[in-house]
């Protein structure tokens, strides 16, 4: 036992606490007039505030202090949730992270300058917005122009005020339906460029009155009142606000009672765990061969209970993956500041469970995918808007248990992958042959290889093709994989899935000559048995399985196992992702709970294996890792095929 | 509602490229190869929007757009034309004669939707 260092336990609170106020700070800019949310927000800057000084952090207190005094206009409803304001506070919660950290370059001056900001962005006007004025010429509805085409268009480009003046509607006798009276005045907010605002009236810019300019006060006065026109029915179905977007969706916070434990006090516990299975395995063989019906029932009552140890120790390692969601939007939120894109981050399936190993090494890969997508796949706004779609991108995160694995999306409504470009780079950089044949998505898998990028432009956040084959490994590293779908012009989603633990699986026990092996039970499709007049034809070993050709690799001969084959060989149908071969063994024994053990470093450099457990009689079968198996009877196939059309040639 | 574009061009491969971009978005295609082929089925048929080559044999573009804007039927009804040049006279020739828009060549499909999609709805 360690004792707890009481700053240390300020430092986990505040850690907590500062992820409560930087969530509030996010959901606040979506839904700037929930008063829960200041109101939590508020609440976590006390209590920081509070155990700050406590504590002897009097910086840390003294700064939230300023912090709090500031918030607490936007508490009493003095000061708007502007997003000035929200940048400034984030920014100022990164100062307090820092401070609490005890950073030595934490410079007093950087704190001024945070609350400057922040005094600032509280005194500071509502945010300009557009005006645009303009009419069409009279005869534009006759030669096809429509407004409320233009009007649609300007609503994509942000919240707007739609208001028609109709001083200059004819009298009720004199009006011709095919004429337009009608003016507009249209308020954008947002953060709206002035091209993309002349853009909208592009093709009758020339013959129109159009004026646009910048305004501080967010209203326009009243349209002038009059009879309401025939014409003017469509303008008044635009008065109507377009209703606000959806804001991401945010799991409420779970207030069951939770316990803080070590981490490493579990990975000992999941340790001893293992130990009890193996130890029950024994026990159940031993019990077996004795034929004692006492002895037997003793151990399926240990066997009984060490599955549910066993499940709920797991369990007790199982965080939901929302904890990491949660981090992602606030970089979502300065990726999209940094890049000016518009990007609304929709998360689902924060319940979902992983290991929290799993979470901790997933990070990475998935702020890799995350930084791709905002900054590759998904287009700027001007480019959004001319492909048809909204100027605001929707990036979505989702995760859901698939079986035994969990599955995380990541998945853009961008300009999707540039097959061309990805080819043309591939061929470029020597990664595959010019010419060589692949299909569509072979060649978008192809971004996975290492030394890989495509963009054309190194930028701060990616393009320096170190990334995606990392993530790969990665991934591949915690036994999961990821698949890859992408349409022109409708965006990019990327599948990662990922086994629920690493430290047990199922696994099926398999004989080859004498020695015994593994394989994830997560991999395996069917077992089969292996027909007499299943050869080698030309130079290939396919199996015919219900009219799909599938290759097949014979175990004996790649373990180079000792001793006679048995008569009947079997036949263990894996797959990994889209691809399936067929493993030949002598024996299939049966299902087991594996617990995997590291092979040690000497033997580390072992592809063909991911680990090595220990059986129920002492032991040893060695872990078979699919994944790479497939990989090695796929080139081997190659290497075979490449020799019959050698010597064909 | 589905709603149809005529699609006029003497290439019979620009309209098998754009009529594919269209439909797959959901629109109706009709296609002519030439202007008078292009105003028959242009006034026998209810058309949301006309998509016209300026260029063409038998009855060019722009000879295209004045007939029918000469129809009642026309009114209302958006037409973009496409053009090699860009040049601001060409542009004012057809907006005179009527035209509501214009895509200059080579374009891509994605474009030239973009531009039907600004013109027409969706």
């Amino acid at each position: 036992m360690t004792s707890i260092d009481p700053a240390d336990t300020f430092r986990q609170e505040a850690a907590d606490l500062l992820e409560i106020l930087e969530q509030s700070l996010l959901d606040l800019e979506k839904r700037p007039g929930d008063e829960d949310l200041v109101s939590s927000a508020f609440r976590a800057l006390h209590t920081l505030k509070g155990s700050g000084a406590m504590f002897g952090f009097t910086a840390v207190s003294d700064f939230i202090h300023d912090f709090e005094t500031a918030f607490d206009q936007v508490r009493k409803g003095d000061a708007p949730a502007s997003a000035e304001l929200i940048a400034a506070a984030l920014q100022a919660k990164d100062h307090v992270a820092a401070l609490i950290a005890g950073k030595a370059v934490v410079d007093p001056a950087a704190g001024a300058r945070i609350l400057a900001a922040l005094a600032t962005a509280i005194s500071a006007p509502a945010e300009p917005v557009w005006r645009v004025s303009f009419r069409l010429p009279e005869n534009a509805l006759m030669l096809g122009t429509k407004p409320v085409l233009l009007l649609d268009e300007m609503r994509s480009l942000g919240p707007c005020e739609i208001v028609s003046r109709s001083e200059a509607v004819a009298p009720v006798g004199d009006i011709d339906p095919d004429y337009l009276y009608l003016a507009w005045v249209v308020e954008i907010g947002g953060p709206v460029e002035l091209p993309a605002i002349e853009d909208v009236f592009l093709f009758i810019r020339d013959d129109m009155e159009l004026t646009i300019a910048r305004t501080g006060e967010p209203h326009v006065e009243e349209a002038a009142a009059g009879e309401v026109p025939a014409q003017s029915a469509e303008a008044t179905a635009i008065l109507r606000r377009e209703p606000e977007p959806e804001a991401a969706s945010v799991a409420p916070k779970d207030k069951a009672a939770t316990l803080r434990v070590p981490a490493e006090r579990l990975d000992e516990l999941m340790d001893r765990v293992g130990e009890l299975v193996i130890a029950q395995a024994r026990l159940s063989q031993l019990a077996v061969s004795r034929h004692d019906p006492a002895l037997v029932s003793i151990a399926e009552d240990i066997e009984r209970l060490t599955s549910s140890l066993r499940d709920t120790t797991m369990g007790t390692r199982m965080v939901p993956i929302g904890t990491l969601f949660g981090r992602f939007r606030r970089l979502v939120h300065d990726l999209s500041q940094d890049l000016g894109k518009q990007v609304n981050l929709v998360t689902t399936g924060e319940e979902t469970e992983l290991d929290k190993t799993v979470i901790e090494q997933l990070a990475d890969p998935l702020v890799h995918l995350i930084r791709n997508a905002m900054d590759h796949g998904i287009e700027r706004g001007d480019e959004r808007r001319a492909s048809g779609k909204g100027e605001t991108a929707t990036l979505r995160l989702s995760a859901a248990h698939r079986g035994a694995e969990v599955a995380i999306t990541i998945a853009d409504d961008g300009a999707g992958l540039d097959t061309a470009r990805i080819r043309a780079k591939a061929e470029a950089s020597g990664v595959i042959a010019p010419g060589a044949v692949l299909g569509e998505a072979d060649v978008n898998r192809l971004i996975f290889e290492a030394g890989f990028s495509t963009s054309q432009s190194v930028t701060s956040l990616s393009g320096r093709g170190v990334g995606m084959d990392v993530v790969k490994r990665t991934v591949e590293g915690l036994r999961g994989s990821i698949d890859l779908a992408s349409e022109p012009g409708h965006g990019t989603e990327v599948t990662l899935r990922l086994p629920l633990t690493l430290a047990i699986i199922d696994g099926l026990l398999v004989r080859v000559g004498s020695g015994r092996y593994t394989i994830p039970l997560a991999a395996v499709e069917e077992c089969i048995e292996l027909p007499k007049n299943a050869g080698e034809m030309r130079g290939r070993s396919f199996l015919d399985v219900r009219g799909d050709l599938v290759p097949f690799m014979r175990l004996r001969d790649l373990f180079h196992a000792d001793g006679e084959a048995d008569v009947y060989q079997k036949v263990v149908i894996v797959s990994s992702g889209q691809i399936r071969i067929g493993l030949v063994v002598d024996q299939i024994i049966g299902n087991n709970q594996t617990v995997i053990k590291q092979l040690s470093r000497l033997h580390s450099s072992l592809k063909t294996f991911s680990g090595a457990t220990i059986l129920g009689d002492g032991t040893v079968a060695l872990i078979l890792d699919v994944m790479n198996l497939v990989g090695f009877g796929q080139k081997l196939e190659e290497s075979r095929r490449d020799d019959v059309l050698g010597r064909a040639a | 509602m589905t709603k149809t574009i005529l699609m006029v061009d003497d290439s019979p491969s620009v309209r098998q490229v754009v009529g594919l971009t269209l439909k797959s978005a959901g629109y109706n295609v009709l296609e002519a190869a030439d202007g008078s082929e292009a105003l028959t089925k242009a006034l026998a048929n209810k058309v949301h929007a006309v998509v016209t080559d300026l260029n063409m044999p038998v009855m060019d573009g722009l000879t295209f757009i004045r007939k029918y804007r000469a129809a009642p039927a026309s009114t209302g009804v958006p037409i973009v034309f496409l053009t090699t040049e860009s040049s601001a006279a060409v542009k004012e020739q057809a907006k005179q004669a009527g035209a509501t828009g214009w895509m200059v060549k080579p374009f891509q499909p994605d474009q030239l939707l973009a531009v039907v999609r600004k013109v027409a709805g969706a």
